[in-house]
Order: C-alpha cells, then structure tokens, then sequence
C-alpha cells in the first residue's frame, strides 16, 4: 500500500517504522530536516521536506498515488486541512488524522466529506484514557482489550507464585474452573512467544495472554497470581488532558480519585470542572504532600504529567512511600522497558497506544480491529468470516484445517453474540469473529489474504 | 562487523553470478563453437566456491550496518572481478595470464572497456558474448540487481545503495522504497538494451554484433566484438544509433523515468545537469569538427562531421567506442577528449568519470568567489534546478574533486616511475580512473603491452573509477576496521 504520513514526530515515525516493514511504499513529510534525516538513514521510506498541508508539498510526495494519508502533525487545523486537501486535490481513499481538541471531537457531524473530509479521527489523549481506564477496572492485568463490542476480552498477566495454575499444565485450568470458557492465547517466556499447547507448563514471570468472556476474566486472573483487590483510592500526578478524562471517567466508576497539579490556574480550572475528585496544588514529587495525603494507602498512583523524567522519578517515589501500584506514562520508546525492569508496574506508551488504533484502519476490510501486543512483537486481530464454503479458505471449514501461518492460533470465535473457545472440529461459520493472536506480525498480511473472500463472492 | 553476514551475501552473490556463465554456453551452442566448456568450468567452480560460503552461514540474517554496506559494495566488485576471470583463464582460445584474465573481466565489469585480448574477430562467439555480458551486468550496478533482489533473502538495502549510486547525492529514489527503485532502472535499463539492440540491427548489424554491441552501447563500457571496434562497419547509420544511445545512456536514469512518467521533453530542458551535458557535447563536436576540417584530416565535410561527432560523444560519456584512430588527430585534440571523459556522464547514468554535475557545482562555485570579490557583503546561495544545494554537498564534491586528482597524480606518477611515457600514463590513468577503455599512446588500441604491474594498478583504478573513490578508499583506511 502507498501510504503518506504527515508529521515525523513520535507517532508518525514509529507508524513508519511499523508500516515500511510489512511491505508498505511510506511518504513522510515533516519541516524538520534533521529528524527526516534520521528516518532516512534507518528505514527505507521516502521523505518529503515542506509544510504537510501545501498541495505543491502533498503533490511532490505523490499524494496523488497514495491510498491513505495518515495526518498526525502537532496540529489539529494543519491535519483537518491536509484531509481535506488530499480529498479535494488528490482524491486520497483513505484520510486519518488526528484531532485532539475536545472541542472539534465534540462536533463529530463536522467530519463528513462535505465538510471535513476525514474518514478516521485518531485522539490519542482518549485512547490512552481508555487504556488506563481498563488496566484499573481490571487489577493485576497488564493489557486489556476487548473485543466484539466488549464481550470478549483479552488480558496480560504475568504468573506469580501464589497461583494456582503456576507451575501446572495449561489444561488443569478446566478442572479448576470448569464453568469458565478460557483460552491461553499466547505466552511469552523471557521475551520469546511460545504457541502453547495442552501440556504447556505454567512457570512464574511468565507474561500470559488470556482470552476470556468479559465477565470471567478475574477468575481467570486469580489462577494465575494473587489477586489484586479492586482498586478504590486512586492518586493521579498531572492535571492534563489526559489526566482530566481520566479523572472525569473515574468519578463516575465511584472511585475516589485525588489529582496533583502543579499550575494554580490548571488546578482551579479541575476543581472547577470535577465534582468529586480533590484537587491538590503541588508538586507530585513531594514527598511531604504525598505523605500527607496518605500516599500509602493509596491502591494505584498514576503518573500522567507530559514530562518523562518527572513521571517516572515521582512514579518511583510513590512507590517507596508506600502506593501499592504505579503507573507512569513514558513518550520515549526506549524508556519503556527500561521502566518496566524497575519497580514501576506499569509504563504506558502512548505511540504503542495511539499506533494500535491507526493499524485498525491500514489492515484490509475484513479485520475488524487491530492491537499491538508487547510493544508491537506481536498483534492480535479481530477478524470477520465472509462467503461460503465455495469462494472462502475458512467458513464451512475445521479449526484444525485452517492454514494458519507459523505463530497464529485462533483465541475465540464469536457467533450471534456468543462467545466460543473453539476445539479442533469447530467448524468455522459466515459472519463469524474471529479473534486471532499472531506472534509474528510478518504474518499478517498472509491472514489478510486468507480472509480475502475468493471472486464468485459479490 | 559481522563478517558472517557478509560472507553470507557474497555467498550467495556469487551463486546468483555463476549463472551468468551459461548464456554463453548457449550462444557457443547456437554458433557452433567448441569452446564451451571454460564457462561450464567457470560456472561449476564459481558456483560451488559460493554454496561453501554460503552454507555454513545460511541463517545468519541481520541488518546491514554503514560500514558492512561499503565492505560489502567493495568485495563485491572486486570478487565478482576476480571470479568473472575464470572463464578467461580456462579457455584454450584464449592463453592467457592471470593478470590479464583479471584486467579484462575488471574492465569489462566496471564497463572501463579497455582490453589486452587481441585479434577478437577470429574468437569463439561465445567469450565474445561473454565480455559483452559482463559489461552489461556491471553497467547497472551488480548491487542494484542485487539489491533489487537480496531483500527477499532478509537483507535490507539501504546501505548497499548509498555506497553503489553515481553522483554527489545518494539518497534520491524514484519510488519511496529502494526495491521500486532498482526495478525500475532495471526496466528502463532493458528497455534501452532492446531498442538499441533493435536499431543496429535495423542499421545493417547482423544479430550478434547487434545484440552484443547494444550492451556495451547501453552500459557505457565500449568492448567490441572487432578489433577496429564500431570502425569495422563503417556504417554512417550504425554510427548515428551508437550516437543517440551513447546520449541517452549517459544521462541520468531518473531523468528519463521522470520523462517518461509525465511523457514530456520539457523534463530534459528543465535539469541544469542535463543541459550542461548537451552543452558540452555540442561544443566538443563542433570544435573538433571544425579543427579536422580545416586541417583537412578527413576529405569530405561529412565524413569529418560523423567522425568528430562519433569519438566526441563514446570519449566524452566515456563509453570508449572508436571508429577511427583519434590517439592520432592532431594538436590539442585527443588531450581535449581526454579531459572531456574527466567531465564524463551525468550523476545515476551508467557512464563513468566525476559525472557532470559535480563538474557543475564546482564551476559554480568558482563563479560564486568571482561574485563575492565585485559584492563582498552579498549571500550568494548555489543552486540547482532552481533549489539551494545543501552545504554537506557542495563540501563532498570538493572533497571528492581533491582526492580525484590526487589519485590521479600517484597512479601517474607510479606508472612513470615503472617507465612508462608520460602520454601513455597520463591517458591510461585517465581512461581507467574515468572508466573510458582506450587511451592515448602505447594504450590507444589495447593493453597487451603494459606490465604486470602497472595492469594491477590500472585494475585497482578501474575500480576506484566505478565506485567513486570514497567507497574503496574508506576500506583501505584504518579508521575503518577499529572497533
């Protein structure tokens, strides 16, 4: 696919990096020479120096071949503007940007073709709300996603001693919890993914990809570690965008949520907008504040400042003075796993994040939705089934006669809203949700192809 | 360094190389001829040295880093130089030595086109064809074939590129990724081998010399099939496609995919390297036209006319084609063309030299300091096309003019010291390092007559000629293999 970026910042090169290794012609545009430099010596992509939204620049950069153009500048007028250049100039199919203002994002009748031609709106500030959101409505998971509108959910946990199952064969998870529809999707061991099977053995630090209906998961959890209580009193640093929605969102979950900012004038215009949260003036690396709050009772402390550095320093001082958890949201890629080493349990990426979201739209139109695991090493999708067993390679089919490529295993199938683990004679059928766990996204456009329905199809 | 990784790619290089030995077993089928089998020895032994390489150290898959795709670039011209000799050493038509046997398939590969083999008319069709071959093989890169093809075998390309294009700016791409790119200068490559090839034989060739000429005519290299070379048809039509050929072929590739794309002339007119190129060769022509013609070399106004036409635009591209003995024209003439192949084709051609462009951006700057003496407080900004060049670039072509010369002057120096005439060294130094073929002097028709030495020599200038000094020049420094 032809693909133009728009924005060499953090998420359009690491959009790139993603894209130009699956076989994809990429087009970046950026005004910094230096940073066009840098992907250009690192990835074989084309780069195009200018202001994204000029026609002349767009035109260079061959707008007019592109299948999708991809605005993720630092500017939501400059993205709106460089969609509706490309539909008007160049007739690009595919528009994304993104738009971070709540005030456009308000509006969503403004995007039609007519208007703002935009056909996706990317707002990383809500996507990572929701991430967060999710980690902390499901305690002791590392990643959560969902899938067939909620319904089926797929989480990370890594295996602690004090599980049940730690140290068992995968299979004894039936007897121990025989009511339960569960599947151990993927485990990844020191870093390398392992296919399991029936006999695999549990061992602890294991990172454990489960796919379970929503309302089974924390039975799932607690095989596999302790369980966490449910978190209640949630300290958030950081009164931004980000930590705002999350503020806002947790109120209504009835939690009890204190934020730290450091502006005056941030912190009067929170306690202006929240209802029951308590806003607190400061500095989120101060120990005496945190003390005073009672930092050690608190279940989970969200660092969510725009400043690495602080996030992780104050992320660590909560930490020792007592939080049971901590989270920080780390930008620099590098840093995330140099985090998660630590003792911060989670570290959030925004690019892993935001990317997940925009490979959604660049995969082919019978995948559904598209999720980076484990910093991008491997995906899981959510695929629909069409045709018939005539013109498809996989309805009217067996699970066992997919020809799945090396690393892919089929978690679950969804059908009329029902949620089936599927055993080897599943047979596979129309309007089908397939959720699939790839741990080696080279793959991915091999299961594209599988799904493509054959020509007799209309 | 992962010297694994590169044995790997060399491996499996010279895999892919050996195959080019058997066209000619075919062509030494179709005609007849016995000598075959140097080329299915060539073939085996080539094969076989790269399936040993390349097994051991099968699964060795990585990344290619900056230095390992300079090493890489500069093993491959030289091994695949060396290893393209085999066939030469193992013909009986042939005898000859192994330095001559490396000189030639050097020559042929870097599309140099100067020969030490004597009396070609009476050889077997198939080394005819071999030679030819080669250059064609060498005239677009090995690597950019290579690149186009390494990538579905798990090696990226970007290196590989860099330290393969022509010209001051390496990182231009005609399509976003490199593998686009090399395929469509292969296809424009072919597409030009298959006109030409059409056109000599509609201008009277026979379908040998019309196929075998077209790739020496396209790849800028200049080995013939006749030892009087394109004089041996003394055909006006067969010289005028050469001409036209030479012109299209020394020009940049880009230029004519970007002509093609928007199917307008206008692309030509508007490249400042390209109507520097045109400039050039018009004006040599009609100096050394109007120079024979009032000497009276040549009788008739025409006959002067296509001669000086013909050896202005082979010396000038440096394609190295002859129809008449110019070594012999008079006065300044054959020096003139000597340093119009220093100028040579233009940047992402196949044709050789220090490429038009660079030759343009040093003349501007020239005038620049010329600007600033009458205006001392003006900012004067070098342009090209109309764009500013970038200031690292116009620092590389200096760079890249001063080690040209110097080079230049050591090998001169050194082919003197072994008592060589000064004529003939300061032209078989210049048609080597230019990538031209034949020279002035004792070099004018071949090299049969040059020492063992000074062949080496010339061979390592072929080289650095081909791959624009730095990338050689940068592995035999020792800044390079630290740690």
């Amino acid at each position: 696919m032809n693909i133009v970026i728009l924005g060499a910042g953090q998420v359009g090169s690491s959009l790139a990096r993603s894209l130009a290794s699956e076989d994809n012609d990429i087009t970046i545009i950026d005004t910094d020479k230096s940073s066009l430099r840098e992907l250009r010596e690192k990835l074989d992509v084309h780069t195009q120096l200018g202001y994204a939204s000029h026609p002349d620049i767009l035109e260079m950069a061959n707008a007019n071949d592109a299948d999708m153009l991809i605005a993720v500048t630092n500017s939501d007028e400059v993205n709106m503007m460089a969609c509706q250049i490309a539909y008007s100039l160049f007739r690009t199919p595919t528009r994304i940007a993104r738009v971070r203002a709540a005030g456009y994002l308000k509006h969503q009748e403004l995007f039609t073709p007519e208007l703002i031609p935009v056909d996706v709106l990317i707002s990383p500030e809500q996507l990572i709300t929701d991430h967060i959101y999710r980690l902390i409505s499901n305690p002791g998971t590392l990643q959560v996603i969902d899938f067939a509108d909620g319904k089926v959910r797929l989480v990370s946990v890594k295996a602690f001693h004090e599980g049940p199952l730690v140290g068992h064969e995968i299979q004894k998870i039936i007897e121990h919890l025989p009511e339960v529809k569960v599947r151990v999707a993927a485990i990844f061991r020191k870093g390398k993914a392992i296919i399991p099977s029936g006999h695999t053995v549990i061992k602890p630090n294991d990172e454990i990809f489960v796919i379970a209906s929503a309302q089974h998961i924390r039975a799932v959890v607690s095989e596999l570690r302790s369980v966490d209580k449910p978190y209640k009193r949630i300290m958030i640093a950081g009164g931004g965008n980000v930590g705002r929605r999350l503020a806002d969102a947790l109120e209504e979950g009835r939690y009890k949520v204190k934020i730290i900012e450091k502006s005056p004038e941030v912190a009067t215009q929170l306690a202006e907008s929240l209802d029951k949260t308590i806003v607190l003036e400061g500095d989120a690396a101060d120990e005496s504040l945190l003390l005073e709050e009672n930092i050690e009772d608190v279940d989970i402390f969200c660092a969510l400042t725009n400043d690495d550095e602080a996030n992780i320093l104050s992320a660590m001082l909560a930490k020792r003075l007592g939080a049971s958890k901590v989270m920080s949201l780390v930008n620099r890629t590098v840093y995330v796993d140099l985090v998660e080493s630590g003792n911060i349990d989670h570290a959030i990426s925004p690019q892993h994040i935001t990317i997940g979201a925009l490979l959604t739209h660049v995969r082919g139109g019978d995948i559904v939705s598209v999720h980076s695991l484990r910093k991008g090493a491997a995906e899981v999708i959510e695929v629909v089934a069409h045709g018939d067993k005539e013109n498809s390679r996989v309805v009217g089919r067996k699970r066992v006669d997919l020809k799945l490529p090396p690393g892919a295993t089929v978690g679950s199938i969804v059908r009329d809203n029902e949620v089936i683990i599927p055993h080897q004679d599943t047979v596979i059928e129309e309007n089908d949700h397939l959720i699939l766990f790839l741990s080696d996204k080279r793959y991915i456009p091999a299961v594209e192809k599988m799904f493509q329905v054959g020509l007799g199809y209309i | 360094m992962q010297l694994f990784v590169i044995q790997r790619i060399l491996g499996l290089l010279l895999v892919i190389f050996s195959f080019s030995m058997l066209p000619p077993v075919l062509v030494g089928l179709i005609y007849d001829d016995l000598s075959i089998t140097p080329f299915i020895k060539g073939f085996l032994l080539v094969f076989i040295v790269g399936i040993i390489m390349w097994f051991p150290v099968r699964d060795r898959k990585r990344e290619l880093r900056l230095r390992e795709g300079f090493l890489v670039v500069v093993l491959f011209w030289t091994v695949l130089g060396i290893s393209g000799a085999a066939p030469f050493m193992f013909s009986n038509a042939l005898q000859i030595s192994l330095v001559d046997a490396v000189f030639e398939s050097i020559s042929a590969l870097t599309t140099t086109g100067a020969t030490v083999i004597v009396g070609l008319d009476d050889l077997p069709k198939s080394i005819l064809f071999y030679r030819q071959q080669l250059q064609w093989l060498g005239g677009m890169g090995i690597i950019v074939l290579a690149v186009a093809i390494l990538p579905m075998l798990g090696i990226g390309g970007i290196q590989l590129y860099r330290a393969e294009t022509p010209g001051p700016v390496k990182d231009s791409k005609l399509t976003p990724r490199i593998k686009g790119t090399a395929k469509l200068l292969w296809i424009i490559y072919l597409a030009f081998t298959v006109a030409c090839a059409l056109a000599y034989y509609l201008a009277g060739m026979d379908i040998f010399d019309a196929v075998t000429h077209s790739f020496s005519t396209i790849a800028i290299g200049g080995f013939s099939t006749h030892d009087a070379s394109m004089g041996y048809f003394s055909s006006h039509a067969i010289e005028l496609v050469a001409v036209v050929f030479m012109l299209l072929s020394g020009a940049n590739f880009s230029l004519h995919f970007m002509a093609w794309r928007s199917l307008s002339l206008k692309t030509y007119q508007m490249d400042s390297e390209f109507r520097l190129y045109g400039f050039l060769m018009i004006t040599l022509t009609i100096i050394c036209l109007a120079y024979l013609y009032f000497m009276h070399i040549y009788g008739s106004f025409s006959e002067s006319y296509y001669h000086a036409m013909f050896q202005v635009v082979s010396i000038a591209t440096t394609t190295g084609f002859t129809t008449t003995d110019y070594s012999h024209w008079p006065g300044f003439l054959p020096v003139l063309l000597v340093f119009a192949s220093f100028v040579g084709g233009c940047a992402g051609s196949t044709g050789g030299g220090m490429k038009v462009i660079r030759v343009l951006l040093l003349f501007k700057q020239g005038w620049r300091e010329v600007l600033r003496l009458i205006h001392p407080n003006a900012r004067i900004a070098i342009k090209l096309n109309k764009k500013p060049v970038e200031r690292n670039i116009i620092q590389a072509v200096w760079g890249f003019f001063s080690v040209y010369v110097a080079v230049f002057t050591v090998f001169m120096l050194i082919l003197m010291a072994t008592g060589m005439d000064q004529v003939t060294a300061f032209s078989a130094v210049a048609a080597t390092l230019n990538n031209l073929g034949p020279g002035l002097g004792e070099v004018a028709a071949n090299y049969k007559g040059v020492g063992d030495f000074s062949k080496w020599l010339l061979c390592l200038s072929m080289l650095l000629g081909r791959l624009e000094i730095f990338t050689l020049l940068v592995v035999l420094t020792p800044a390079f293999w630290k740690k």
